[in-house]
């Protein structure tokens, strides 16, 4: 059974971060992706097994070759994340425009 | 509709900027940050203590309809410029968030319109994540709620 992880820890991670932007201009197979970084080969692939199973990345079978390919779905949510937060703020700042114009209206 | 705040929050970085332009001169902008009722008014809360000076702090206390405190937060000022910077902490009471700090930038774009700048740093980028996915819903709520409270109080008085 794969552990559902975290996608947000799952990004904090530098070689992950490269890992996803090579991958996203390209889908590569495990070795191609290995031969880009000076880690070890066992390291990347730990590192591509968490990114699949926080489903930023997917597999996909081509003929005697696994590839990797970015899901694009899962990477939109981690943009979205920050839209509530952003949403709190513009709502305040919103409401502080409008006092604020009313503020020079009384004076 | 496009939001006019917009956020940077740079993955596994420890802090965030927020930026947004006001129909506002400057000089309202810098108020709106500075005068306990105003405060009150835009961030839904009750300000139980702002002394917005050097070596100031500020309390913040938000309640429920029945009186609970939901929200309690405070910090220490240490800048206060006029129409230009004011840096402060920030610390919400009761949370695992830590403290963070609160660099806020005021500029005039034109005689009627100025943008605010501010630049967040948290404890770690781990904890900045956390403030980020909070439940946001509820406060957004609220802020309506007041929105609703304040457009009808001034309807009424005129």
């Amino acid at each position: 059974m794969n552990l559902r992880r975290d996608v947000f820890q799952a990004i904090a991670d530098p070689t992950r971060r490269a890992i996803l932007l090579l991958v996203a201009a390209q889908s590569m197979t495990a070795g191609a992706i290995a031969a880009n970084f000076d880690t070890a080969r066992p390291t990347v692939s730990k590192h591509l097994q968490i990114l699949t199973e926080c489903e930023l990345l997917e597999q996909k079978q081509n003929g005697r070759e696994v590839y990797y390919y970015i899901n694009a779905k899962s990477m939109k949510q981690v943009a979205e994340f920050i839209e509530p937060f952003r949403k709190m703020w513009d709502d305040r700042f919103n409401l502080l425009e409008t006092i604020m114009k009313n503020y020079t209206i009384k004076e | 509709m496009e939001l006019k705040t917009k956020i940077s929050a740079e993955d596994g970085k420890q802090e965030l900027t927020i930026t947004r332009e006001f129909d506002l001169p400057l000089a309202l902008l810098f108020k709106a940050f500075t005068e306990p009722e105003i405060i009150e008014q835009w961030m839904g809360t009750k300000v139980l203590k702002l002394e917005c000076k050097k070596y100031g702090s500020y309390q913040f206390e938000t309640s429920d309809g029945k009186g609970n405190v939901v929200f309690r937060a405070n910090g220490v000022i240490h800048e206060v410029s006029p129409n230009y910077k004011i840096t402060r902490t920030f610390e919400m009471e009761n949370a695992p968030f830590g403290v963070q700090l609160e660099i806020c930038e005021f500029e005039q774009i034109t005689e009627g319109t100025s943008k605010l700048n501010m630049h967040v740093i948290y404890e770690s980028g781990e904890k900045r994540d956390q403030v980020l996915k909070l439940p946001f819903k509820q406060g957004i709520n609220m802020a309506h709620n007041r929105l609703q409270d304040i457009v009808s109080k001034l309807n009424t008085s005129r």
